[in-house]
């Protein structure tokens, strides 16, 4: 059954080769079996899994169709609500906090039949990019346990990567679901802001988070995307009309007359040799295929990041504010006043990135220092979108590395935040303009760690990137490479 | 050395929207606590905003009555600070582009009339209410309120005195009221008003440090704290003191204020522009929707009731009291035709009635078309004042039917009918001496006469129409003689 994709499952409990409890028992086996070596699931609901599993049995035994991916199992990254199933966005602040309500995308995702069977672990509040930051430790990356599994959906990465699960959800807000795709050999899609809806998940960035799915191919990624975008009234940024409609090509070969665009500069200086031969060799794959594939200066590099880090951190110190110790999650034991319960509660509860977060958005946005930061930051995110919109006059899409090196120990960059920050800067300008890519995988670095790409549309393209990973897809085999030799 | 009392009144109304700014929850005052929240109101982590447009629509309302100009795009900012009230540590609200802006309002003071300015208006969400438990020393939280919406009226600092700021206020409540967005009961809170107030030299164009006072939860309370804080500013001035600028409260059972908080403890509320709503355009569209819509205002039925009826300026303020008043007004004058006997009704009769049994002009019920009968009956002379009134009366109280009353209690004046002139014929046949008298030009000998018909009649009796039957009567002999 693990060799199986997500749509393979289906169509193979749909023929009734097997039965949904079947296939949840045997993802709960694997994570029974491995999880405790890599960290990525936070809880698995065994029984609430087994229940809803024998419901959607019985609906489809009962003639209803609810969707290509009915009866597959998924797993939630801990920061979108599942009602009735912990929330804590591994952070010691929203321990023992239980939503009384499903995000719009898991609200999705069971009416299309799919079994939520746990949550998965993360940095803190979706701060950081290797998974490090949660309150529950770090999560393993499958291929090298001593390794990070990237962030901050590492945990969601992670697990599909060593088939615990077949299909998962993310939130990327800098890259968050596009780099721990590429650090664990799995395909991610970030889709275009207003796609899918943010009902239900935990706000880092308002402005920048998007909802999206994690599997092992491209075809797997769209069928749950489809599911879950759309317009929601729940949501007023998410605007679009219908749900994405990837149709069903048969094993397209060919890009003819798709126009790609190589951002030369990315590949300049602090990109690692393994990373920068494997994109490369991505490129030419593509071109192969009948791609034009053209370099191309990309504007505004040196912005990216402060711009993205004043935005992001702004829009969290505020976001993050209701944590304060008195309706639910951590209240210090040792505070005795108002003012007491506040600091004490947040000094304890959240972890350090966070507070380094918090602090620094909330500078950004005093008066004084408003127009100096966040305006300054707002007007160069303007101009990033401007520069992006007249490249998409040029290119149908644009290729990149997703980081600019493959999963580094555990540990090593823990202490150098700005480094930390720095590997996000191939994947921030893509939020920051609102744009949806899509990251695949492309080869293995000099250490045996899997090397990622990304492609990257106008906003709502993501039929174009869909159909331009199913080329890729069905032309190389780098999705299909499993840890521990296992081929998928 | 005289001073001159500068005043800016914040005016927080909030709006009778079904329900809340952001959320589907209903905004009925005075629920079980936290039987009116959901995930949104009470900020639960994960939940968005979703913008109710009726809100946009009341704001939009107010800003063409009070002379605004109404933005061409909803633009909503985040307020951040910690307070238990506040379930998401912050308020969204409007800071950058507020929805109206650069209005004034229009009051009389004694002859004359004068212009206040209106800075802004903006919509936001208000906050939730804190219960302390004195005995146990515990607070409560009650997100009911959370989200109900509300509208920030700030004025230019343009009066001078309390019984101007109450003028304001009467007057923005009357448009509130009229425009029916605000049940403006202040005790409730549903209108709130913070006093912003310095004080000059006379002539002076600098402004003095001001003080904001807050917890006025009535109008006369709003005048008497002005009074009391200008002269308290004025005594610190005159001792060669200075004021500080700091935010006080009100204690109206005082009569006196305290500090609360100094500038220096001021927040920073680190605004910023609310990412989980998007700049919705309001187009021409929906404005010209929402001024064809636009109900004829107080002072605007003043003006017409004086024009085109002719109704005094006393009766005009009282008939436009309450909007519900108005309406009665003018359907009973639609109904019987008689616009100016329907004012003296409702101004007079009606107002007596209800003072007598307390009812409140918004409470007020009643049929037009019962009392637009009754109208058109004593008008005609077919009922007497006095019955008119008894079946007002009636009516009001038992609403009957005025027909029925009338008929029941024989309340029908006999006017032109032979019984009246039989008796009238009687009375000059029974009274020669009297009728005598009558010729001799005895005033009191018709009066007499007039009687003997009227006890004969009864109440049915119309005294205009025995008078005249009598005196054509009489110069009928007077003329054979």
């Amino acid at each position: 059954m693990h060799d199986m994709s997500a749509l393979e499952l289906s169509a193979a409990i749909m023929a009734k080769k097997i039965g949904v409890i079947e296939a949840v028992d045997a993802y709960i086996d694997r994570i029974e079996a491995s999880d405790s070596r890599l960290n990525a699931f936070l809880c698995v609901e065994k029984d609430k899994a087994r229940a809803k599993a024998s419901q959607i049995q019985a609906r489809l035994d009962a003639g209803e169709r609810l969707s290509p991916l009915a009866g597959v199992p998924v797993a939630i990254k801990d920061n979108i609500s599942v009602e009735d199933m912990q929330c804590t966005c591994a952070s010691n602040m929203l321990g023992g906090y239980t939503p009384v309500f499903n995000a719009t995308a898991v609200e999705r995702l069971e009416r299309a039949g799919m079994i939520v069977i746990g949550k998965l672990n993360m940095d803190e509040f979706a701060m950081g990019g290797s998974s490090e930051t949660g309150v529950f430790g770090a999560v393993k990356n499958p291929w090298d346990t001593s390794r990070v599994a990237g962030g901050s959906s590492g945990g969601s990465a992670a697990a599909v990567a060593s088939g615990e699960i077949p299909l998962a959800l993310g939130s990327d807000t800098g890259g968050s679901i596009r780099q721990p795709c590429a650090f664990c050999g799995v395909t991610g899609i970030k889709p275009t802001y207003g796609a899918v809806s943010r009902y239900g998940l935990v706000a880092y960035a308002s402005s920048l988070d998007q909802i999206g799915p994690i599997g092992n191919n491209i075809d797997d990624c769209a069928a749950m995307l489809s599911i879950i975008s759309g317009r929601d009234d729940m949501d007023s940024t998410c605007v679009l009309e219908s749900p994405f409609d990837f149709g069903q090509e048969a094993c397209p070969q060919r890009l003819d007359g798709i126009k790609i665009g190589l951002p030369r500069n990315y590949f300049d200086a602090g990109i690692a040799e393994d990373v920068k031969s494997a994109v490369m060799a991505a490129a030419r794959e593509l071109e192969e295929a009948g791609a034009v594939v053209e370099e191309f200066e990309m504007p505004l590099m040196d912005y990216m990041i402060p711009a993205y880090y004043i935005i992001a951190c702004a829009e969290a110190s505020s976001n993050l504010s209701r944590y304060d110790g008195l309706k639910y999650g951590y209240r210090s034991p040792n505070a005795d006043t108002l003012q007491g319960v506040y600091r004490m509660s947040r000094s304890e509860g959240f972890g350090l990135e966070v507070k380094r977060r918090i602090m620094l958005g909330s500078f950004v946005l005093s008066s004084g220092y408003y127009d100096a930061y966040y305006k300054k930051a707002l007007q160069v995110r303007s101009l990033i979108k401007d520069a992006y919109s007249s490249l998409f006059g040029r290119f149908d899409m644009i290729l990149s590395p997703v980081a600019p090196g493959t999963a580094y120990k555990i540990g090593e960059n823990a202490g150098d935040p700005l480094k930390m920050y720095m590997g996000d800067i191939y994947t921030v300008s893509v939020n920051l303009a609102g744009l949806p890519a899509a990251a695949l995988p492309c080869g293995f670095g000099a250490k045996g760690m899997p090397i990622g790409f990304q492609l990257v549309g106008s906003a709502f393209s993501e039929g174009k990137l869909v159909s331009a990973a199913r080329v890729y897809q069905n032309r190389t085999e780098f999705n299909k490479a499993r840890p521990g030799g296992e081929a998928l | 050395m005289t001073w001159e009392v500068v005043v800016g009144l914040e005016v927080h109304a909030e709006l009778s929207t079904r329900s809340k700014i952001f959320c589907g929850c209903t905004t009925a005052f005075g629920g079980e606590p936290n039987s009116q929240v959901c995930p949104v109101c009470s900020g639960m982590p994960g939940s968005l905003p979703r913008l109710n447009s009726a809100v946009v629509e009341y704001a939009a309302r107010l800003g063409i009555a009070l002379n605004c100009e109404i933005a061409n795009e909803c633009v909503f900012d985040r307020k951040n600070y910690f307070y238990p009230d506040l379930p998401k540590a912050y308020q969204i609200s409007q800071l950058y582009a507020p929805i109206c802006s650069g209005g004034f309002l229009e009051i009389e003071v004694g002859e004359a009339s004068k212009k206040i300015g209106i800075r802004e208006i903006h919509m936001e969400e208000d906050a939730g209410k804190l219960i302390h438990n004195s005995q146990s020393g515990e607070t409560f939280m009650d997100f009911n309120r959370c989200g109900v919406p509300l509208l920030e009226i700030v004025s230019l600092p343009d009066i001078r005195s309390g019984a101007e700021a109450a003028a304001y206020l009467e007057r923005l409540r009357e448009i509130l009221l009229y425009l029916d967005i605000c049940d403006c009961k202040m005790q409730e809170g549903s209108l709130r008003a913070d006093v912003n107030l310095s004080v000059r030299r006379c002539g002076s164009s600098e402004f003095g440090v001001r003080t904001e006072m807050k917890n006025l939860n009535s109008i006369k309370a709003v005048s008497r704290a002005i009074e009391h804080e200008s002269v308290r500013q004025i005594a610190l001035l005159d001792r060669g003191g200075t004021v500080t600028q700091q935010t006080r409260r009100w204690d109206d059972t005082k009569g006196e204020s305290y500090a609360m908080r100094s500038k220096e403890n001021a927040q920073d509320y680190r605004y910023f522009p609310e990412p989980d709503l998007p700049n919705s355009a309001l187009g021409e569209s929906w404005l010209a929707r929402i001024l064809e819509n636009m109900p004829e205002l107080a002072h605007e039925k003043r003006e017409r009731y004086a024009g085109e009826f002719g109704i005094s300026a006393y009766e005009a303020k009282v008939l436009t009291g309450d909007r519900n008043i108005a309406g009665l007004f003018e359907e009973l004058a639609s109904l019987c035709g008689n616009p100016k006997e329907a004012a003296r009704l409702i101004s007079g009769e009606l107002m007596r009635l209800m003072n007598a049994s307390s009812i409140l002009p918004e409470e007020l019920n009643i049929d037009a078309s019962k009392l637009a009968k009754l109208v058109v009956l004593v008008t005609e002379g077919k009922i007497s004042r006095d019955a008119y009134k008894e079946t007002i009366e009636a009516v009001f109280t038992q609403n009957v039917d005025p027909g029925a009353y009338i008929a029941q209690k024989g309340l029908l004046m006999q006017s032109d009918d032979d019984a009246v002139m039989e008796s009238v014929l009687a009375a000059i046949n029974d009274n020669p001496e009297a009728v005598a008298d009558y010729f001799l030009g005895k005033e009191k000998a018709l009066t007499f006469l007039m009687g003997k018909v009227m006890k004969k009649l009864g109440k049915s009796a119309n005294p205009i129409a025995v008078k005249k039957s009598m005196e054509d009567r009489l110069q009928c002999i007077g003329g054979k003689k």
